[in-house]
């Protein structure tokens, strides 16, 4: 009996130590002087996008003590609607796009920015077009933190000298001078659509630009906004173009089966190996961090450069494609305006500036914090396009995105069901936009 | 880990058991006042009370609540009849979904029990059994979200010609020399074949642990006997060993099928349910937390609960019969 009650209090005092370690709850000890406490914040970063994320949160925990409490998923879009809804918002969140925010928004889950933030700095630092993206009914809900440009076919100017091949500025060029490389024996394009519960993003990118390059804005934006119908000759001409390209398998490195399979971060290698195994790879300007980071004795300009997509229509030659990431807020505390307030400024977006990891939408960032010529370029073409509509896929109703994401993925297996493809995306479109 | 949080956690700890055992304490005290016969009639009901009022609230409620909602539209404002299942049974990309619970269903199994049960009969034979039944029951001890991630890195594909990271590509090249390299997740016929593969290689050391047990209760004497008497191992097998390890197959059979078709880790992670690999438990999750469509959601669990039942009554009838 002595015995089994010694083993039975020796189980619950080992039991206890478990959950107390278990348990995420700490206090800050900060100093008095601080404001201290804690705040949540939610996004999609992971691994380096992360490393970069968190140089930038430490100088605002060392002056304000405040300890910021990130988590990060890729199936953002499931975890930030189920906690809303439940209850138990993050402090912050990175939206991955004004559709989805506007979608809280009218669910009044969102913080209007305006109380929290200067306004007349921010009309002083952002265009307005970047304030109005982050307004929904009027009322400044996201601010964007992080811009990319999408659109931008990346290459390797030694390999591509090497070859004699010249950047094509025009759709027909770019398919002549593909099919020069493919008579060559060569894939012309490297691609790679994997991303966790998010595959196939990338495919939706391409297919927008090209979308966009046909169309123009007027009509992209009545595509996304859901009155344009998926089987629509508008945009299965945009996917036949597209693939022109993704779907015949002597035009893209490793046949359909690397395209699917291969992560998008990870998708641009073929294009350093030598001899080159592939010389074109379509993506935003953030993967040039990617890029460095895989290969960090390559220099931007020389050894990999960007030219902007191929004018299919001349009208919309100059329109381009720009995502970002908002920042919203769903809970107001002194540790979250704080964090807010300071990442909308210059000292804190420098810290993505400065990698490459993205571009500022805050005019107060100067150019020459661009390292390079590349991520200064791609800079000044965000800021002084004269078309620039948003990313058509992330202003979606999430449905909608998703529905499209597995598109991609059904299309690179199956470029022949086409047609099926695009009816069920309509059936999806019919659900999505009802607002039920 | 702060002095607080212990002592909360020692609270829960101890707590719990110290207020059933206070309950219970004081109902015998309240039942010795009354009559024997009353304190034995209403004595289990008291004593399962907690236990009743857990599971009606847990189980009995949402699962009710379920049901009426499944009748109901995405935000459960207005009734839609059986709309939800008709879309569910209709629509081609469902009937793909349930096409693969149903291969999951049957190949899963199959597999597993036979795998499990070939693996005991022949480990019995072995002076290493113990060393194999370990290694094979390893899988067991991680989650099925691991197995995923680790059978992803397993499965990658690249280009043929070139080096391949993947182990299932680089191990095929290595063996047979035509072999193309085959992204094994993202292709329509072999993604599922993959899947399962995954969820094979986790509970195949849980048939093989109980069916072993099983064959160990087997009398020696009996297979004996029968050797004596001139029978082949075939028919010993056939005829001795399979029809007294009935009971011990359909114990592993059902935990199998119950678990197979709650399946959803290796799915979501391996494939998020593309290119036709998508199984009810993924599709369930996606309409509830990323569309938000609670109606069709609901119709999913109901789906599931009503393919388990005949499972579950097979289950308790044995309960009832033998003592397993």
């Amino acid at each position: 009996m002595k015995r089994s009650a010694v083993f039975v209090l020796a189980l619950i005092f080992s039991s206890a130590l478990v959950f107390a370690t278990g348990s995420k709850e700490g206090t800050q000890s900060g100093t008095t002087a601080k404001v201290g406490g804690s705040v949540s914040v939610l996004a999609v970063w992971g691994g380096q996008e992360l490393d970069i994320f968190n140089s930038l949160v430490a100088p605002f925990t060392d002056a304000t003590g405040i300890k910021v409490e990130y988590e990060g998923t890729r199936d953002l879009d499931a975890v930030l609607t189920t906690r809303v809804a439940a209850g138990n918002p993050p402090d912050l969140a990175a939206l991955p796009g004004p559709g989805k925010m506007a979608e809280f928004a009218h669910q009044g889950k969102m913080i209007d920015l305006s109380a929290v933030l200067d306004m007349a700095q921010m009309k002083q630092n952002y265009a307005p077009s970047w304030l109005d993206l982050g307004s929904v009914d009027g009322k400044l809900v996201g601010v964007f933190t992080k811009a990319s440009l999408k659109g931008l076919i990346w290459y390797n100017p030694k390999s591509l000298s090497a070859a004699g091949i010249k950047i094509p500025t025009t759709w027909d060029q770019l398919m002549s001078v593909d099919q020069s490389v493919a008579a060559k024996g060569v894939t012309p394009w490297a691609v790679g659509v994997e991303s966790g519960a998010a595959s196939g993003w990338t495919g939706t990118d391409w297919l927008e630009n090209i979308f966009l390059k046909m169309y123009g804005p007027a009509k992209y934006k009545d595509w996304y906004e859901g009155r344009l119908a998926w089987t629509s000759p508008e945009v299965k001409a945009a996917w036949q173009a597209w693939g022109k390209i993704v779907a015949d398998q002597a035009m893209v490195y490793g046949g359909s089966q690397y395209e699917l399979s291969t992560n998008f971060g990870a998708a641009f290698t073929p294009l350093f190996q030598s001899p080159a195994q592939a010389y074109f790879h379509f993506q935003a300007t953030f993967i040039q961090s990617f890029i460095q980071k895989q290969y960090p004795d390559l220099k931007p300009v020389d050894d990999f450069n960007f030219f902007g997509f191929p004018a299919i229509d001349p009208k919309y030659a100059k329109a381009v494609e720009i995502a970002g990431d908002l920042f919203g807020m769903f809970k107001n505390t002194p540790q979250s305006s704080a964090f807010m307030k300071y990442i909308t400024t210059a000292q804190a977006q420098d810290f993505w500036v400065k990698p490459a990891d993205g571009i500022s939408p805050n005019r107060a960032v100067p150019l020459t914090d661009y390292p390079d010529p590349l991520s200064k370029n791609a800079a000044q073409i965000l800021t002084s396009a004269d078309i620039a509509v948003f990313d058509a896929s992330d202003m979606m109703p999430s449905k909608m995105n998703n529905a499209f994401w597995s598109a991609i993925m059904s299309y690179l297996a199956n470029p022949g069901q086409l047609d099926g493809i695009l009816a069920d995306l309509d059936k999806v479109r019919a659900d999505a936009y009802s607002g039920s | 880990m702060t002095v607080t949080n212990a002592l909360w956690a020692l609270v829960a700890v101890a707590g719990v058991p110290l207020v059933l055992g206070s309950y219970l304490f004081a109902v015998e005290a309240v039942l010795r006042r009354r009559t024997a016969r009353f304190a034995r009639r209403v004595r289990p009901w008291l004593w399962l009370a907690p236990a009743l009022i857990l599971l009606l609230a847990f189980l009995v409620y949402p699962a009710l609540s379920t049901a009426v909602l499944s009748f109901l539209n995405a935000n459960s404002t207005h009734g839609v009849g059986f709309a939800n299942y008709k879309y569910i049974f209709t629509d081609s990309n469902m009937l793909i979904v349930l096409r693969n619970n149903l291969v999951w269903l049957v190949l899963f199994t199959v597999v597993t029990v036979v795998l499990g049960l070939l693996i005991a009969v022949l480990g019995d034979r072995v002076r290493y059994e113990g060393a194999v039944k370990a290694v094979i029951f390893l899988p067991m001890a991680i989650s099925f979200v691991a197995a995923g991630v680790i059978w992803k890195f397993m499965y990658q594909f690249q280009p043929a010609g070139t080096a391949q990271v993947g182990t299932v590509n680089a191990f095929l090249s290595a063996v047979s020399s035509g072999f193309k390299p085959q992204a094994w997740l993202f292709n329509k016929s072999q993604n599922n074949g993959a899947l399962i593969i995954v969820g094979i290689w986790m509970w195949v050391g849980f048939a093989m642990v109980i069916l072993s047990a099983g064959l160990k209760g087997i009398s020696v004497s009996l297979v004996e006997a029968a050797r004596i008497d001139g029978a082949r191992e075939g028919q010993i097998f056939f005829s001795i060993i399979l029809p007294l390890l009935r009971s011990t197959i359909t114990v592993v059979a059902t935990t199998l099928i119950i678990t197979v078709l709650k399946i959803f880790d290796v799915v979501y992670v391996m494939t998020n349910g593309n290119l036709d690999t998508d199984v009810i438990a993924n599709r369930m999750y996606k309409e509830m937390f990323n569309y938000q469509n609670f109606g069709r959601a609901s119709a999913f669990a109901m789906i599931l609960l009503v393919a388990i039942i005949p499972v579950m009554i097979l289950n308790i009838r044995r309960f009832g019969k033998s003592g397993v």
